[in-house]
Formats: structure tokens, C-alpha cells, sequence
């Protein structure tokens, strides 16, 4: 075991991959000589050569149109666009080629393929440095969607990415880079290194896509939530004094509806927080299926705490991001409904 | 007050419209075998002209000509004419299917049916095209199986897409065919990408991309090419420049000076433009285009010059928007006539064998068919399930597909 923050376990991730199996090829802006404007490709290039790591022209619909024919092929690219606010020029590539490509031809040609973005804010940002577009990915079919909350998850996701026959949506929260955040953020940053799941394997494993984990077990209310949001919620949880149980997703899509179920079953009372704007957003989805399935259970209406339904302002960032003290009113009010 | 005049803006618009005679004479045709023939390794600033001439080989005279004439054995030559008339005749006895109601959609390559069966003679083997729905000619030329290729037109049974897709957006890896999208440019990337795989697997297969002339103005293309100059994987890229996107003629995609192929010279790629209806030019050029490819020289653009007689496709009625006698007017005439001329000139062939070889082909064509259709169509017979539908979405499915598909009650 190393201690490792979210970059380091997500290179780490790229590293076993690429040295378990050579069809692995890791490409995108500034990902090579450089190692990725994050670091997440660090000594990639330098280890296995800029054959199988190297630096692309400023195109995401290059990056992703030139990965399709080569899972077409039959390598097993692992793409970065640089953040997530820049991955709309490939969105016709995504949607219309990758995610059909298996169903258009009944399996003739597949596309096993990894496209990674950093999500979120919280960093300032603005506009083009902080969009959670999770929702644009989960809406497709013939996508995975994944988004883990912390460096053990990361590589371990990352690795079953990159193993998966089928296109997978793989979004980085930048906020929890460097370590967890709760939302305050005139505190000082808690290191991964101080956190237990800042301890990751330095060999080889993979954590299965479409299982969520349950972070704090509760009675009283289910919150639902993935990336940064995890660690909001817990603060609010403290905060308000509540038995809360918050379920970290940790992918999206295919969603782990079980957990979700028993656990809103158990407490009656849901409250789901995204960073992502709220119309038409993830939690829209998570609300329907949990009035779907636990209807009967529901002691109060599901609460939504979100990013404003507005791009995400610069000077006004933190009245945007969806704060601990926003959850615990959410959290309250179910608890009086 | 500006001291200039008030600006105006330009639209490009075609010289002719319906009810208009055909004219045509604007248009610069060089004379079959005047255009060189470089060594593959060129350096691309050498042969810029070659983005702006027409690289012919057969002449009027119906005589092959020129240093890119090459020498096929007979029964090649042939086989290409033979290709050519099998995919007219495809093409004919789909489009009345089509009316017939038997499907819902389908494409014709009528004038354009050499481009696709020759440049297949370049390839070999193992290497990959990335199609558009107009290039059926590189199955029909590897004898790829006419009712199997129905049976996808008429989404039937035995689709090899299981009935997932339009009529004509055939896949077979096996064929070296990539499955069509019918988005448009998005898999010239691909291509690339394709090639890209190939090289970094220091494998020996090349790639084509295909795009028709009007979808060269999507910014994939231009994506495409960047990263073809970039790392000058082996891949062939190709323009079918047939004059028409849909109603659109090709001024509106490429403003009203240069050519498609002249585009390549800013991306250094090596860009040559061709007589898309003659079928010993696009093979010749094919060839040459390939051979870069295989000798690690790097990608080429090449624009075929040819003319859409037909409509776009069966929702498309050309009559709206371009004279109706254009396509006859054109200058680099019929395919097939031109092949048929030059073989007959050639002493291996004759009007009588023409006649009868017709006959053969439509026969082919016609038990192929009803080979399909006793397996079904669109509107009758058997057609895939459709507990299928979910199949292939991913390669497990996932607990929400499967709850729909219980709710769909399949």
C-alpha cells in the first residue's frame, strides 16, 4: 500500500493497465511530454514510449474520432480531454459512434474505449473550468458513466474502465484531486495522505462499474451523492446532527439500484445532492426511480440540492456550489416533513 | 461615414437552375494521360498541380493513355466492368423494391459506381475502409454476397444488423467494410484513428476514409486531417466529389476557387484529384495512394471528380433544384459506357457480350433478391425480434435494460 492522492492513484491506474496489457495507448492535450495539465499521465510517455503515451493537436473531436477507429481495431485507447467543458466538440463522436457502434452493426465492430475528464468546481474556475455535464452522458444509451469520490476508488474504477468491452464516461471531481473538500473552502485542504482511502495498492486490482458504496451508514435520511458531493454531505450530515446514510454512486450508469432501494426503504426519506445544474440534471433521474421503487416507503418528498440552474460564476462561486449548509436545510426539511 | 461603400455578402449559387440547358463547358477537363505520374515519395510542394488537374487515363477514343495507364490482364479489366454493371443493376432493382414498398429508404450510386470498384483493387486483405453510404461498389467488387446485403436493405431475418439500422448502412470486418453510421464526416477520424492503431501496432494493414464533397466542410474532417498530417498513419483519404449534397452544389461547401484536393497542400499531405468515371484512373491512383501508405510515406487526399445522376436518395427528387438533362451533359460521361468502349476497342470485348453479360448480371441480381425476399422485407415475411432491440447496447446488459425489456414484454 502507498498513500496516494487522486492524480497519483489515477496514473497509477494508466501505469498497471498500460504494463498488464499492451493494446493500452493513453493520448489527449498535453497528456504526453508533459504528463496532463493535472498530472494524472505523469512519466507515462517516458515509461512505455510515445507510441503508446503521447500529446495531440487542440481537437477533442480528433481525440475521440481517432480512439474510435483504433478500439475499432482493437487497441484499448484511454483518452483525456482536458476538462469536461471542452468535451462538447466530440459530443457528436460520443453519441452518434462510439455508444452505437456495437448495436448499429450487432456487435461487428465494438468500441472498447476510455474517455476521462475532470469535473466540477470549486477551483475558480468560471464557466469553462467547472461544469459537471455527467447528465449529457447518462442520457445516452450505450454509455457507462462513472465518477469516483477518492483515490482508492479511482484507480480501482479506472482499471475496470479501461477492461470494459463498451465505452466508458470516466469524470475526475478536480476539487478532490488533492484531497477530500467538504465545501468549506476557507479551510485549509485535508491531504489525501491523512485520509484512509488516500491508501491505495500500488500493484494491480479493479472495483466493479455499476456498484455504489455506502460511506456512512444511517437511519434517519438516504443521501444520494457522487464526487465531491460525498464529502459535502457528510459535513452537512454532522452539521445537522442526523443519522444519515450517504451512498456514494460512484458510477452513474449502470446505476447499483439495489443499494439505493434498501437503504431508502430503510430511512423513508431521500435527499439527493449534485453539483451539476438542476433541470433536467442526474438527480431528476434519481428522484423518479426512487418514487419508482420505494413510493410506499417515503416518509417526506425527495429533496434536490444542486448547482443553480445558471453557468457557474467565477466571482460568485461559492454561492453557486451547493454548500454543506444547504444540504443540512435539505436534510432538516425532510426530517419535519 | 466609413470611406468605403457598404459590403455586401456573397452566396454562392450554381450557373444553372431547373429549365436551364445544361452547360458545362466551364468546366476544364484535361486530356486523358496529360497529367505526370510522380514516385510515391514525393515531396507534396512538387506536385501541387496535381490538386488541380484531373488525372485521366482513358480517352474519348476510348484508349487507355498516359503514365498512369496501367497494364491489367484481361480478365481483370473485365471483372471491373462487370463490377460496375452489377452495382447499376443492384442499385435499379433496389430502387424499385423501394417503391414497391419492400423498404423504406435506399441510395443509389448511378454515374459514381467506378470509384468505389476500383479503388477496392487497391486494397488488400485485412485493410479497412470507413465508408459512406454511397460506396456499396467495395463490397459488390469483393463479391461480397448481393443477398446478404438485401437482406440488410430489407431489414429482414437474416440482416446482418439485426435490423438496427437504415437500409444500405451495411458493416462486414470481415469484408474490410466499417459499419456506416450515416452521420456525416465522423468517420473520416476514425480512419485515421484506424491507421493510427495499425502503425502503432506496426502492423502492415492501411485505411480509407470516405467523405462526399458537401460533408467536407464538418469540422471532423478537418480534424481528420489535422491528425493525419500530424502523425502520417497509413491512411488513404478520399473526396467523391459528385457535385450535389442533396440540393446543395458543391460551391456552397468549398466558396467558389480551388478544389477539395487542393485543401491537402495546407496540411502537407500529398493531394492528387482524379476522373471519379474512369475506372483506370481511380485504380491507378488507388494504387499509388496505397503504396505511400504501405511504405510508411504517410497519408494522401484524393478527390474523385465525378457527377450524381441519380437523386440523393429515394426521398430526394433532383428535378427541384438542377436542370434535368445536367447529368448527361456531364463531361466525364458514363462509367461503364467509357470501361465498355475501351474493352471493346481493346478487342476483348463486344456489344454482344455486353448484352449478354447484362442479362447474367440482372439474373444474379434477381435470384439474390429472391433468395431475400423469401426470407422477408420491410413489410412482409420474417423480421428480426424485437427482444433484439436491446441486445448490443452494451455487451452485458445492464439491470435497466433488462427491467425494460420486461416492460416492453419481449
Amino acid at each position: 500500500m502507498a498513500k496516494m492522492t487522486m492524480i497519483e492513484a489515477i496514473q497509477s491506474a494508466h501505469d498497471t493497465s498500460m504494463e498488464r496489457d499492451e493494446r493500452v495507448v493513453v493520448y489527449g492535450e498535453d497528456v504526453g511530454f508533459f504528463g496532463g495539465v493535472f498530472r494524472c499521465t505523469a512519466g507515462l510517455q517516458e515509461k512505455y514510449g510515445p507510441t503508446r503515451c503521447f500529446d495531440t493537436p487542440i481537437s477533442e473531436s480528433g481525440i475521440v474520432g481517432t480512439a474510435i477507429g483504433m478500439a475499432a481495431y482493437g487497441l484499448k485507447p484511454c483518452v483525456e480531454i482536458q476538462f469536461s467543458d471542452y468535451v462538447y466538440p466530440a459530443y457528436d463522436q460520443i453519441v452518434s459512434e462510439a455508444a452505437r457502434l456495437r448495436h448499429r452493426c450487432a456487435g461487428d465492430f465494438t468500441c472498447p474505449l476510455v474517455i476521462r475528464m475532470p469535473v466540477g468546481g470549486g477551483i475558480f474556475g468560471g464557466q469553462t473550468h467547472s461544469q459537471s455535464p455527467e447528465a449529457v452522458f447518462t442520457h445516452v444509451c450505450g454509455l457507462k458513466t462513472v465518477m469516483p469520490s477518492n483515490p482508492y476508488d479511482a484507480k480501482g474504477l479506472l482499471a475496470a474502465a479501461i477492461e470494459d468491452p463498451d465505452p466508458v464516461i470516466f469524470m475526475e471531481p478536480k476539487r478532490l484531486y488533492n484531497g477530500p473538500f467538504d465545501g468549506y473552502h476557507e479551510n485549509p485542504v485535508v491531504p489525501w495522505r491523512d485520509h484512509e482511502l488516500g491508501e491505495v495498492p500500488e500493484g494491480y486490482y479493479s472495483l466493479p462499474l455499476g456498484k455504489a458504496e455506502i460511506r456512512r451508514p444511517g437511519e434517519q435520511v438516504t443521501i444520494l451523492a457522487y464526487g465531491t458531493m460525498v464529502y459535502v454531505a457528510q459535513a452537512a450530515a454532522e452539521e445537522a446532527g442526523i443519522d444519515a446514510e450517504i451512498i456514494d454512486l460512484r458510477t452513474l450508469l449502470p446505476l447499483d439500484m439495489e443499494t439505493i432501494k434498501t437503504s431508502v426503504i430503510k430511512t423513508g426519506r431521500c435527499v439527493i445532492v449534485h453539483e451539476a445544474t438542476r433541470t433536467s440534471g442526474f438527480g431528476a433521474e434519481l428522484a423518479t426511480l426512487v418514487q419508482e421503487e420505494c413510493f410506499y416507503s417515503l416518509e417526506a418528498p425527495i429533496q434536490r440540492v444542486t448547482g443553480w440552474d445558471t453557468p457557474y460564476p467565477h466571482a460568485q462561486e461559492w454561492d453557486y456550489f451547493p454548500s454543506p449548509v444547504r444540504v443540512s436545510r435539505a436534510l432538516q426539511q425532510s426530517m419535519e416533513a | 461615414m466609413s470611406e468605403f461603400p457598404p459590403l455586401t455578402f456573397n452566396v454562392p449559387a450554381p450557373e444553372l437552375r431547373p429549365g436551364d440547358t445544361p452547360d458545362f463547358s466551364g468546366v476544364e477537363i484535361p486530356r486523358a494521360g496529360s497529367a505526370r505520374r510522380p514516385p510515391v515519395d514525393v515531396d507534396p510542394k512538387e506536385i501541387r498541380d496535381l490538386a488541380f488537374t484531373i488525372i485521366r487515363v482513358l480517352s474519348r477514343d476510348g484508349e487507355a493513355t498516359g503514365e498512369w495507364a496501367v497494364d491489367l490482364p484481361d480478365d481483370e479489366l473485365i471483372e471491373g466492368l462487370r463490377h460496375m454493371m452489377r452495382l447499376r443493376a443492384f442499385d435499379a432493382r433496389m430502387l424499385m423494391a423501394q417503391r414497391q414498398g419492400k423498404t423504406s429508404f435506399y441510395m443509389q450510386h448511378l454515374g459514381e459506381e467506378a470509384i468505389a470498384c476500383a479503388f477496392q483493387k487497391a486494397l488488400n486483405k485485412g485493410d479497412m475502409n470507413f465508408p459512406t453510404y454511397r460506396q456499396a461498389g467495395l463490397l459488390i467488387a469483393q463479391d461480397y454476397p448481393m443477398k446478404l446485403m438485401m437482406c440488410q436493405i430489407y431489414s429482414n431475418a437474416e440482416d446482418p444488423n439485426h435490423g438496427r439500422q437504415l437500409p444500405i448502412m451495411y458493416s462486414s470486418k470481415e469484408y474490410g467494410f466499417f459499419s456506416i453510421s450515416g452521420n456525416l464526416s465522423t468517420q473520416y477520424p476514425q480512419a485515421v484513428g484506424w491507421a493510427m492503431a495499425s502503425a502503432i501496432s506496426n502492423d502492415t494493414r492501411i485505411a480509407a476514409g470516405w467523405v462526399g464533397d458537401g460533408s467536407t466542410a464538418e469540422s471532423d474532417y478537418h480534424a481528420a486531417m489535422v491528425f493525419a498530417s500530424t502523425y502520417k498513419p497509413p491512411v488513404i483519404l478520399n473526396v467523391v466529389n459528385n457535385q450535389w449534397a442533396i440540393s446543395t452544389f458543391q460551391g456552397i461547401a468549398k466558396g467558389e476557387s480551388g478544389t477539395f484536393a487542393a485543401r491537402g497542400h495546407g496540411f502537407g499531405i500529398p493531394s492528387l484529384r482524379v476522373d471519379g468515371n474512369d475506372y483506370l484512373a481511380v485504380l491507378a491512383v488507388g494504387c499509388w495512394a496505397a503504396e505511400r501508405a504501405r511504405r510508411n510515406l504517410g497519408p494522401t487526399l484524393v478527390e474523385y471528380v465525378t457527377y450524381r445522376a441519380g437523386g440523393h436518395s429515394t426521398s430526394d427528387d433532383p428535378s427541384a433544384y438542377r436542370p434535368k438533362e445536367e447529368g448527361d451533359a456531364w463531361p466525364l460521361g458514363d462509367p461503364i459506357l467509357r470501361m465498355k468502349g475501351y474493352l471493346i476497342r481493346k478487342g476483348i470485348w463486344s456489344e454482344d457480350r455486353h448484352t449478354q453479360a447484362e442479362a447474367e448480371i440482372a439474373d444474379e441480381v434477381l435470384s439474390a433478391q429472391k433468395e431475400a425476399e423469401a426470407i422477408g422485407t420491410l413489410s412482409s415475411g420474417s423480421a428480426p425480434s424485437a427482444r433484439d432491440m436491446f441486445e448490443d447496447v452494451f455487451k452485458e446488459m445492464p439491470p435497466h435494460l433488462i427491467k425494460q425489456r420486461q416492460e416492453a414484454g419481449f
